[in-house]
């Protein structure tokens, strides 16, 4: 599936977009991790939480649990939350 | 937790005389910098800005020798981490195991939001680093900070848990675990202060701890005994005399010599107009009578600023007896600087250098042990911490 990714993340990635798979958004940054040694944790903390400043989208609803289902066909956009200076 | 040997190294008292470059390392909220000087301090180059955006709390390069230098980093969107260099910041890499604490089961956890302190281990135990984090927590790393290990006797002691409570606790920018101290003597005698939550001390390397409390003064009207009201806000260990230590509290300045128990506020001998409050607190690396602190505003709502706006630095020389004030070059007026508790330090020079970066950005050094102020830079982001390495 399609992934598009906040630049904050793209020192691991080299890119803005890029295909990813995984049944589940777990497993999707798990294919990640694999991929981008240490992207995992910059995202997601050692409590199974979407960091605070960041927001997952699938396609064009916003995700909050990672036993969310994906299909291949969807598109999932990591994206970095607004906040103050 | 592997355990070493007990090792049992004299402190070191021999003045290197300024031999080898100077490097200064800022860390900011918006990146970190190198300031590198010659053998007389007097010439300086700017290297930076390494990671410019990431939120730097500390950097440190590893005083034991070896080359490697670690950045405690975030951003305003991505969790912690700590990157390493071993060629003095040319090139990063990311750690393979940052800080994290343990994902218990049936009960809600933790999560690091930033690594806070560094400290190098021992000389005895060349990898060994040990690091604090916001919300409180310690850990350790055995292979020069790639991998990192929590350590339990704290980060799940019923003990220290009654102390930080909830997410809702703590001290305004976040509890953490700060002014981590090794015993130059002995590598298992550690000592590390909770903002808030006292000081803390063990013999065991690390397996258990002991509060160290008393003579601390807490904000009028709480109650002395309860542990979480105690906030150190820098602890510095003599290299000189590793048996005396300097404290800069929430609630004044102490000194404890041990084997004794009781800090001595000597913090009462400051002018009264001055007060004895702020966040760091410098220890001289050849003589334990000598200390330098930067006094903040301490009254009503805590401003944390320079006492009517002019910033000076005070020493002492006679191990808190009496304090002189040292002001030459800095700002004799609107001066409304705040410095952080990691931002100050002194070189190994004969005279020692002292060095401290503001919240505003500026980097002020003195050659003569504060007699003399100059400025070293400008316009840099909120300085986080200034640590000095000696370069060979």
């Amino acid at each position: 599936m399609k992934i598009s990714m906040a630049s904050p993340l793209h020192s691991y990635t080299g890119a803005s977009t890029l295909e990813a798979h995984g049944s589940n958004l777990a497993e999707l940054l798990e294919d990640l991790e694999r991929r981008f040694p240490g992207i995992r944790f910059r995202m997601i903390d050692e409590q199974d939480r979407i960091r605070r400043h960041l927001r997952v989208f699938v396609n064009d609803a916003q995700v909050f649990d990672l036993v969310h289902p994906l299909r291949p066909d969807d598109e999932v956009h990591i994206v970095q939350a607004l906040s103050g200076g | 937790m592997a355990r070493s040997a007990k090792s049992k190294t004299k402190p070191s008292t021999t003045r290197t005389s300024g031999k080898g470059q100077t490097l200064l390392l800022v860390a900011t909220r918006k990146g970190a910098w190198l300031f590198q000087a010659d053998a007389a301090r007097r010439k300086w180059r700017t290297d930076g800005p390494h990671f410019l955006g990431h939120i730097i709390n500390h950097l440190v390069l590893d005083p034991r020798g070896g080359g490697t230098m670690l950045a405690a980093a975030s951003t305003g969107h991505l969790g912690p981490t700590i990157f390493r260099s071993t060629d003095l910041g040319r090139h990063w890499k990311e750690a393979r195991r940052p800080p994290a604490f343990v994902n218990p089961p049936n009960r809600a956890g933790r999560s690091v939001k930033n690594t806070f302190w560094l400290t190098a281990g021992h000389v005895s135990e060349p990898g060994v680093w040990y690091a604090g984090t916001s919300p409180q927590g310690l850990f350790r790393s055995e292979d020069h900070g790639d991998t990192w290990e929590p350590l339990h006797s704290v980060n799940d002691n019923p003990d220290f848990q009654a102390i930080w409570g909830d997410d809702q606790g703590g001290t305004p920018d976040g509890p953490t675990i700060h002014s981590i101290n090794i015993d130059p003597r002995d590598a298992r005698h550690l000592y590390f202060g909770m903002s808030s939550g006292g000081v803390h001390e063990s013999t065991d390397g690390g397996c258990s701890w002991t509060p160290l409390l008393a003579g601390m003064e807490v904000v009028d009207g709480l109650d002395v005994a309860n542990i979480a009201f105690h906030d150190p806000h820098c602890v510095r260990l003599c290299p000189s005399n590793p048996d005396r230590l300097y404290q800069q509290n929430h609630c004044g300045i102490y000194r404890l010599d041990r084997p004794g128990k009781r800090w001595e506020r000597i913090g009462r001998n400051m002018p009264k107009k001055i007060g004895d409050i702020g966040f760091p607190i410098v220890v001289h690396p050849y003589d334990d009578k000598t200390a330098w602190v930067f006094p903040m505003d301490g009254t009503s709502v805590w401003p944390r600023t320079s006492p009517d706006g002019k910033p000076a630095v005070y020493m002492t020389t006679n191990a808190g007896r009496t304090w002189r004030r040292q002001s030459e070059g800095l700002p004799e007026a609107q001066g409304w600087w705040t410095v952080k508790r990691q931002a100050m330090t002194s070189d190994d020079s004969d005279p020692v250098g002292l060095y401290f970066g503001t919240t505003g950005g500026e980097l002020w050094m003195s050659r003569d042990e504060g007699g003399h102020w100059q400025n070293l830079a400008r316009h840099l982001p909120e300085i986080y911490a200034v640590e000095f390495a000696r370069m060979a």
